[in-house]
């Protein structure tokens, strides 16, 4: 240490730069450390509030190198099944905003954890009261000959889509395997995997996934076993590789990822009726007239279209289906 | 201007919840602005105010049982601002639900305040919160009194429950969000429980 009278007065700090340089210090400090917590809260919003839609897009355009449609369409596009002035919803949107709880209860997380699901080999067991019992291969199922339908998709959460799906009617391979008098009613089974479907880890909902039909809607001209959407097999989000499309009832029963459908003489239990009956029934006709107990189903929000529409008495297929319920009360059967 | 600019933000520390508070709405705003709000543009709106709302009702709840824990009297000067944030969050909530799901229409806001229990207590935790926003200057303070005002802005915590349960019916099967939320400010109310008790 220096003696204090070698210090030359001159190299002495004076009081008011010393004042300063400490001043300047703290400010320097303090402007790290708000810069710091900003830049943390920016990566946690970005983090947490993460927009359908956008992982995938950012993701690359891997969607578009997707293989063309397994089996050629067949049969051009039946009238009755496209929707008047309405256009079909984007394809980033239909493959970026899925409920598909086996993989994720955010609709934007599903994309993603779904990435990796192999959906080949595939088989789809059709047993139960029918006179020719048969496990079909997917290229069996695709080989009775696809067919393009663009329908309205009209979730329970109120909102909707216009999508151009491809896939076998139902009715087609109802026929092949010959139901029995007494069958009543069809039932689908979703795949139960928990190595392959993450989310049936979690008891968000009782596994596997099931949901039924009476056999006439099952054998309805509407009804289709989907495969594809805009020409391209489905993708998982969507439910590859086979999934049910019911277009006049909510979403949640067109079942995803099918490997089983049985014929039974009784109503067959369904996921989300055994959930929650007061709010989701066997039926789930689209209905604007029957809310669910905690919201409307009057309007709907067309994925997108910025303001809403009014919802349709099933879903704009009455002249369909209509006679299907003719002696059916609505709210009683909702 | 900068009078005011000085009363909004008095201290280096209101300017750090000031500044991370506004992150949120700015970056919402600004995806907005460029459209990239996702699939479900007006639903992603409404959710993310709605949570915003949660996250600063929490925070705000948080304030007291910190400064006395951590014994940091100074945090108590962050409380009205964090609080105001809630309610400037449930503001632009409210408003997305207004204007996105009811278009506007008075009628049927109100038709749904009524017969749907889940937006029911959103509306009560709003209608709780819009009083307490509008006591929490220094002059109102004065105006009521210590005593009336502390009682009055008790009110914050039915508005947290009743934002909380609004929350949790809204979900249609994973409740485990919700009932995290649930859980901190179970943790939060019950420090203020405890404490009472004590004394």
């Amino acid at each position: 240490m220096m003696k204090p009278d070698s210090i030359k007065s001159n190299e002495i700090t004076d009081e008011s730069e010393y004042q300063q340089r400490h001043q300047w210090r703290r400010n320097f400090l303090r402007g790290a450390i708000l810069a710091g917590t900003a830049a943390t809260t920016t990566m946690l919003y970005r983090r947490l509030a993460v927009p359908a839609g956008s992982i995938r897009q950012a993701a690359g355009k891997q969607t578009g190198s997707q293989p063309a449609a397994d089996g050629a369409v067949t049969q051009p596009m039946p009238d009755y099944a496209s929707p008047e002035g309405e256009s079909a919803t984007d394809y980033d949107d239909i493959t970026g905003y899925n409920n598909f709880y086996e993989f994720s209860t955010s609709k934007e997380g599903v994309a993603p954890r779904a990435k990796n699901f192999v959906t080949r080999p595939w088989t789809v067991e059709v047993t139960g009261l029918v006179h020719k019992p048969r496990t079909f291969d997917l290229d069996e199922l695709l080989a009775l000959g696809v067919e393009e339908r663009v329908y309205r998709f009209r979730c329970v959460e109120a909102w909707s889509m216009v999508i151009p799906w491809i896939g076998v009617p139902l009715s087609r391979l109802l026929s092949l395997v010959e139901p029995m008098g007494n069958a009543g009613f069809v039932a689908f089974q979703t795949l139960f995997d928990p190595q392959r479907m993450p989310n049936q880890r979690s008891s968000v909902l009782p596994w596997p996934y099931v949901e039924g039909l009476r056999l006439d809607e099952a054998l309805h001209p509407l009804t289709l076993l989907s495969t594809g959407i805009y020409g391209k097999s489905l993708l998982p989000q969507n439910g590859a590789p086979i999934r049910l499309v019911v277009p006049w009832k909510y979403g949640f029963k067109s079942i995803k990822s099918v490997v089983k459908i049985r014929l039974v003489e009784q109503q067959p239990p369904t996921t989300w009726s055994d959930y929650a009956p007061e709010e989701y029934g066997f039926y789930s006709n689209v209905n604007p007239g029957v809310a669910h107990p905690r919201w409307s189903q009057a309007r709907e929000r067309r994925i997108g279209e910025w303001s809403m529409r009014n919802t349709l008495i099933f879903n704009g297929y009455a002249d369909q289906v209509g006679s299907l319920y003719s002696n059916l009360d609505l709210r009683r059967y909702f | 201007m900068a009078e005011k600019i000085r009363r909004l933000i008095p201290d280096y520390q209101a300017l750090l919840l000031f500044v991370n508070a506004s992150i949120p709405a700015l970056l919402l705003g600004w995806d907005a602005a460029r459209g990239q709000l996702g699939t479900n543009p007006q639903e992603f709106a409404i959710r993310t105010t709605g949570m915003l709302t949660l996250i600063c009702l929490v925070v705000t709840l948080a304030i007291t049982p910190l400064r006395l824990t951590l014994q940091m009297p100074v945090l108590i000067r962050l409380r009205r601002m964090a609080g105001l944030f809630a309610f400037f969050y449930g503001c632009l909530h409210l408003l997305a639900y207004s204007w996105f799901d009811k278009e506007l229409s008075l009628g049927a806001i109100v038709a749904d305040s009524l017969q749907r229990p889940f937006i029911f207590l959103g509306m009560l935790a709003f209608l709780l919160m819009a009083p307490l926003a509008a006591t929490s200057t220094n002059r109102m303070v004065q105006r009521l009194g210590g005593q009336k005002w502390r009682r009055l802005h008790r009110a914050v915590y039915p508005a947290a429950g009743a934002a909380a349960l609004h929350y949790y019916i809204l979900v249609k099967a994973d409740t485990r969000l919700p009932l995290a939320f649930a859980g901190l400010l179970a943790i939060l109310l019950g420090h203020r429980v405890v404490r009472s008790l004590r004394r």
